[in-house]
């Protein structure tokens, strides 16, 4: 009993991640302190906080990309499948394949709506046309995007809209087949029609994938998410059900900071 | 002093200043007599600078003008079919040049791969690959004077790396190695500014894809500074395919009958006829005006190279 207090986890789920006592540095500066806690599988799991309080960190740190920054070091584990993502058993390549991420801003290659969708295909060694055709009907359709763009896959993805970038992005991120899909504040850049059309999207695929998210909105946190996690200054002050969090916070920090107190 | 007294002195001294001008107004010095000598000489120096730079910059112009006038005066007649399918020959009459146009070309066909491969190679690892700040400096800094070394230097490496060492002698294959030392910082230094221009989302996109860094620098660095990366090798082409020095220290002969066949043969180039003909123009005078017709067929080729590598600049530049 205590030890499930101590790991926050909500019981009887199935657990994707497992975060044991994880630490970041950036050069000297603790950027992450001591986190546990675990994301289920199948959910999707909304991270708030302020500015600066390691939640993008946090959430590049579950598919590694935290590392291509300099002079960052971790401590303590992640499991994915019960397997240490700092590990040796897994590679980081292999890691990122199944772990997908959607950016802030929308980052499309300067390259055709077909090609950026067969990026990660064509990077793992898949070249038949056909095959390539199909993933990239099923990921366009699946981002709901199908529709917009079918009669112009060969066109640059830039002549798209801002929203239509960011589901072609969410699009070439699911032609991987990934088990989780990293948001890092996948709305903040588009407008509010664009907005929506991506939450509806995260409500259609959830069912498929687990999404952990992070997000500026907490109207966009408690609208889509099952679980919320706060961070402050590098800690996970709460984490639980979204309707809990919202309606009944166990921590004064947490109240303080969702009735717009601070932040 | 901190901020806020020197904020307070400076205020300070501004309402001074304002009480100053106020109550001694008809002394202002803006109004006095010296002042407004001073002024005039100020407009005065303003014009006449304009003038002189607008000289300058006609005087450049000027030289081209009557470089140009002469060099197209000096060809006409000359310039034609015959002579640019023409063979060489001593009789001025019967000259051409299709052995100088076929030998820049082969020579082009050495110059264009190496320093391509190994100019981006280069580009790719000072950028993408280099680690430590200190060895990227001093290679930088190397290539940079590597541009400004003389090309005759160029030329005495290659006769004795490629010509004597390697004992190509002064065949195309030993011509292009060394001209391709001549261009190979022009690529590098326009490769590393393109692929420095790649923006860094568009890596982390692809490495959260699970790309390795070469897919990531094979898929998405190299295509995206690719126009980048053309236009430094066409300048580099540009550059050496107008060089002479080295190739005359390189020992390229000065008549050759037979066009090369491959790059282990002897061969001549546009820029080294001109300079045999130019030379030999106290012997015949006919052979200034086969110098003049090359020039202006070297002039054309150059202008074509430059205005091709201006136009895929500017129209292949990607959006991002």
């Amino acid at each position: 009993m205590l030890n499930q207090e101590k790991r926050k986890q909500p019981q009887g789920e199935n657990s994707i991640y497992k975060v044991s006592h994880l630490n970041l540095w950036y050069g000297d500066f603790l950027a992450l302190n001591d986190l546990t806690f675990d994301i289920q599988e199948k959910e999707v799991t909304a991270i708030i906080g302020p500015s600066g309080c390691g939640k993008s960190t946090f959430i590049k740190t579950l598919n590694r990309m935290v590392e291509l920054n300099t002079n960052v070091r971790t401590e303590g584990e992640i499991l994915y499948h019960d397997e240490n993502i700092f590990g040796d058993a897994i590679k980081v390549e292999t890691l990122r394949t199944q772990v997908g991420m959607v950016f802030q801003k929308p980052n499309p290659f300067p390259k055709s709506v077909f090609e950026n969708v067969v990026y990660g295909p064509r990077i793992h060694g898949i070249n038949d046309k056909n095959k390539l055709m199909e993933i990239a009907e099923i990921s366009l359709t699946n981002a709901a995007l199908w529709d917009e763009v079918k009669d112009r896959l060969h066109k640059n993805a830039y002549d798209l809209s801002g929203g239509q970038q960011q589901r072609l992005c969410i699009a070439r991120s699911l032609a991987t087949e990934p088990d989780v899909l990293l948001m890092d504040e996948p709305t903040s850049a588009l407008d509010p029609i664009a907005t929506y059309k991506i939450e509806e999207l995260i409500d259609q695929i959830k069912k498929d994938y687990t999404i952990v998210i992070v997000t500026h909105s907490m109207q966009q946190a408690s609208r889509i998410s099952d679980k919320t996690a706060f961070f402050l200054m590098g800690e996970l002050i709460e984490y639980d059900k979204t309707e809990k969090i919202f309606s009944s916070p166990a921590d004064q920090r947490t109240e303080d900071y969702i009735t717009g107190r601070f932040g | 002093m901190n901020v806020e007294t020197s904020m307070k002195s400076f205020q300070q001294q501004k309402a001074n200043h304002i009480n100053n001008t106020s109550s001694a107004k008809t002394k202002s010095y803006f109004e006095s007599e010296q002042a407004k000598d001073r002024l005039a000489r100020r407009i005065l120096l303003d014009r006449v600078l304009q003038k002189v730079f607008f000289l300058s910059t006609i005087f450049a112009l000027l030289v081209l003008g009557i470089l140009l006038q002469r060099i197209i005066g000096n060809s006409i007649g000359w310039l034609n079919l015959d002579f640019l399918t023409g063979r060489l020959s001593i009789n001025p009459d019967k000259a051409g040049i299709s052995g100088a146009i076929i030998g820049s070309l082969w020579l082009m066909s050495v110059v264009i791969p190496v320093t391509l491969v190994l100019g981006v190679s280069t580009a790719i690892y000072l950028e993408e690959y280099a680690k430590n700040p200190k060895l990227k400096n001093l290679i930088n800094t190397n290539i940079s004077n590597l541009a400004g070394v003389p090309s005759v230097i160029f030329g005495l490496l290659g006769l004795t790396v490629f010509g004597r060492l390697l004992g190509l002698g002064s065949s195309v294959l030993a011509g292009g190695l060394t001209l391709s030392l001549l261009g190979l910082p022009i690529v590098v230094v326009s490769s590393q500014e393109a692929i420095r221009a790649v923006p860094g989302f568009l890596r982390e996109a692809s490495y959260a894809m699970g790309a390795t860094k070469w897919a990531t620098i094979r898929r998405v660095v190299v295509p995206t500074a690719l126009p980048g990366i053309l236009t430094g090798a066409i300048l580099a082409v540009s550059r050496t395919i107008g060089e002479t020095a080295p190739l005359v220290v390189l020992g390229i002969p000065t008549l050759i009958l037979k066009s090369p066949q491959g790059v282990m043969d002897d061969f001549t180039t546009l820029p080294i006829q001109i300079y045999y003909w130019t030379l030999d123009t106290v012997l015949t005078r006919e052979y200034a005006n086969l110098a003049a017709a090359t020039i202006v067929v070297l002039m054309v080729v150059l202008l074509t190279l430059n205005a091709s590598a201006i136009i895929i600049r500017n129209k292949f530049q990607r959006r991002y």
